[in-house]
């Protein structure tokens, strides 16, 4: 899975966590969480969807990563390049 | 075999089921009612729909709100705001004999209201709410800290603090004389500070929308289906036994029944605290009216009274306590201009009551007791609104052991045991408490500790702690 396909990816599960958010407008740079009213129980559910959507594991050690975006983005890559 | 044995279809089991359920877990709900809702329920009865629990949904926000625990509710359990289709309450009031404060939805009628009725307690109101603003809900050690203790060191005036404990207490206390103050800051915010709302059809679309998604999922439910006892192998839950003598395998159990009838059913537990369990209970008269409550001058969307200065929260000796209530009516919410109004006028009164007192009662005594105390009720409850006792044209009455009935609650209690276990653990790794036992008030809150939980139960499955103190959670 590509880079840009794996943005659209959490693009899809932010827009089913939150529906009334504009995702249109998400700055790739900029932490989920200064532009979206997400919190730590919302949080867990894009690893939970991850997990369920793709089987892909993200270790707790590892939640700083998807913080952003783009961090979120670079540090899927390599993890869900053989997903389809 | 099941991954998750649910005790319990009210709203914190049927949410926890819905959680579970989308992350793919096999999940079975065993309710012993022929019914769903648990304390939130309806029935028919001569031709009417009626509620029971619910008086108003608290934690109201209006749509598109994205902060606070309705929003994130609908986040956690996929729903859309219409789904709930929460019309705001028209205006609530605190009536003491003396004085009256009216509030609203969001915390500015309120404060209004105690700058012109306590203009010295301005300032100190202030700090109040920041303190309240501030309170970390899930901080086992503050939750438990005294209410009254903290009210008297910030207000001066003992009247405000009695007339600020009314709702909250009336709305989710199940401790008696005193509060915990984690479950204050909750019910407080809850209440003044988010605000009441009704769905124009009551706690029946909730409910429809709620089991509607679970078996969407998958996910099973069984009525009449009572747990007779949890049963245990080297320390570990590892399913449960049916009234009937079935046997149900699970891999975990997650139960609503409340914490000192779900540690009565563990085969292993030999004795249980029943002091923990709570001695609050609650009689609710409804009268159907021929006209709408504000035609006879009913223009409020719930009163909680109190006929003296000092508020009292405790089992009374008698069969019902007449000092302090709460009225309520369903037709008295903003609805739609497509909704329209509710047919008949409804108003519905409620007093605490004892349950040992009226459980002592023959069948014979307890239909005249029944009749009596409705009257009581009423006469008490008119001391604070218009009388509507000419337009009556049906009634109905649930009493405490009108609620041991239908929830197999010890005691009738409705607000559960007097001690909140919030990260819903037991003597058992694999068997949790969630509802109304586990910290959370009112109907949002009750669905909230069912995710709450069954979120704690998914983590751990998946081998992550999920706890929201977890260093590495950027939130």
């Amino acid at each position: 899975m590509t880079a840009e396909k794996i943005r659209e990816v959490i693009i899809d599960i932010l827009s089913d966590i939150a529906p009334d958010e504009e995702l249109g407008d998400l700055k790739d740079e900029v932490p989920f969480r200064d532009q979206l009213e997400l919190d730590s129980m919302d949080f867990l559910d894009i690893v939970m969807e991850l997990r369920k959507r793709y089987r892909v594991q993200v270790p707790e050690e590892d939640y700083g990563e998807l913080t952003s975006m783009q961090s979120t983005v670079t540090y899927l890559e390599p993890k869900m390049q053989e997903c389809q | 075999m099941y991954d998750t044995v649910i005790i319990g279809a009210g709203m914190s089991g049927l949410a926890a089921g819905i959680r579970l359920a989308h992350y793919d877990q096999r999940v079975c709900i065993l309710e012993r009612h022929s019914t769903i809702g648990g304390l939130n329920s309806f029935y028919r009865l001569g031709g009417r729909d009626f509620d029971v629990g619910l008086h108003a949904v608290t934690n109201f926000v209006p749509k598109g709100t994205r902060k606070g625990p309705f929003a994130r509710l609908l986040r956690q359990l996929r729903f859309r705001w219409e789904d709930f289709a929460l019309a705001p309450q028209i205006g609530s009031e605190i009536a003491f004999p003396d004085v009256r404060i009216a509030f609203g939805n969001g915390i500015e009628v309120l404060e209004s209201e105690i700058a012109r009725c306590f203009p010295a307690e301005k300032d100190n109101f202030q700090q109040l709410l920041g303190s309240i603003i501030d309170y970390d809900e899930l901080n086992q050690e503050a939750f438990e800290l005294s209410t009254r203790e903290f009210l008297g060191k910030t207000l001066a005036d003992p009247l405000l603090i009695e007339m600020l404990l009314c709702p909250t207490m009336w709305y989710g206390n199940g401790r008696e004389r005193d509060m915990d103050f984690g479950l204050f800051c909750i019910m407080f915010r809850s209440l003044f500070m988010e605000g009441l709302g009704r769905p124009f059809a009551g706690i029946r679309l909730i409910l429809k929308n709620l089991i509607r998604r679970f078996r969407a999922l998958g996910g099973e439910l069984k009525l009449r289906s009572g747990v007779d006892h949890i049963k245990v192998e080297n320390d570990r839950a590892v399913g449960v036994v049916l009234d009937d003598g079935q046997q149900i395998e699970a891999q975990s159990i997650l139960s609503s029944a409340g914490l000192v009838e779900t540690m009565r059913m563990c085969e292993d537990v030999s004795e249980v605290d029943e002091s923990r369990s709570g001695r609050l209970s609650f009689c609710e008269m409804v009268s159907v009216l021929d006209a709408q409550p504000q035609d006879v001058g009913f223009t409020k969307t719930v009163v909680f009274f109190n006929d003296s200065e000092k508020f009292t929260w405790q089992r009374p000796e008698e069969l019902v306590d007449l000092r302090t209530g709460v009225i309520c009516s369903p037709n008295n919410y903003g609805y739609t201009s497509e909704e329209g109004q509710l047919p008949e006028g409804i108003i519905r009164i409620t007093g605490q009551a004892n349950f040992d007192q009226w459980e002592s009662l023959s069948e014979p005594q307890y239909r005249v007791q029944k009749a009596n105390w409705y009257d009581r009720m009423i006469e008490s409850a008119v001391r604070f609104m218009p009388d509507f006792r000419h337009k009556v044209v049906a009634t109905d009455m649930f009493t405490p052991k009108t609620i041991r009935r239908f929830t197999w609650h010890q005691g009738g209690t409705v607000y559960g045991s007097t001690h909140k276990q919030l990260d819903g653990a037991t003597h058992l790794a694999n068997l949790h408490i969630c509802g109304t036992d586990q910290g959370f008030g009112g109907i949002i809150g009750a669905m909230t500790s069912g995710v709450a939980i069954a979120n704690h139960c998914l983590s751990r499955q998946h081998g992550f702690s999920g706890d929201r103190s977890a260093e590495n959670n950027p939130y």
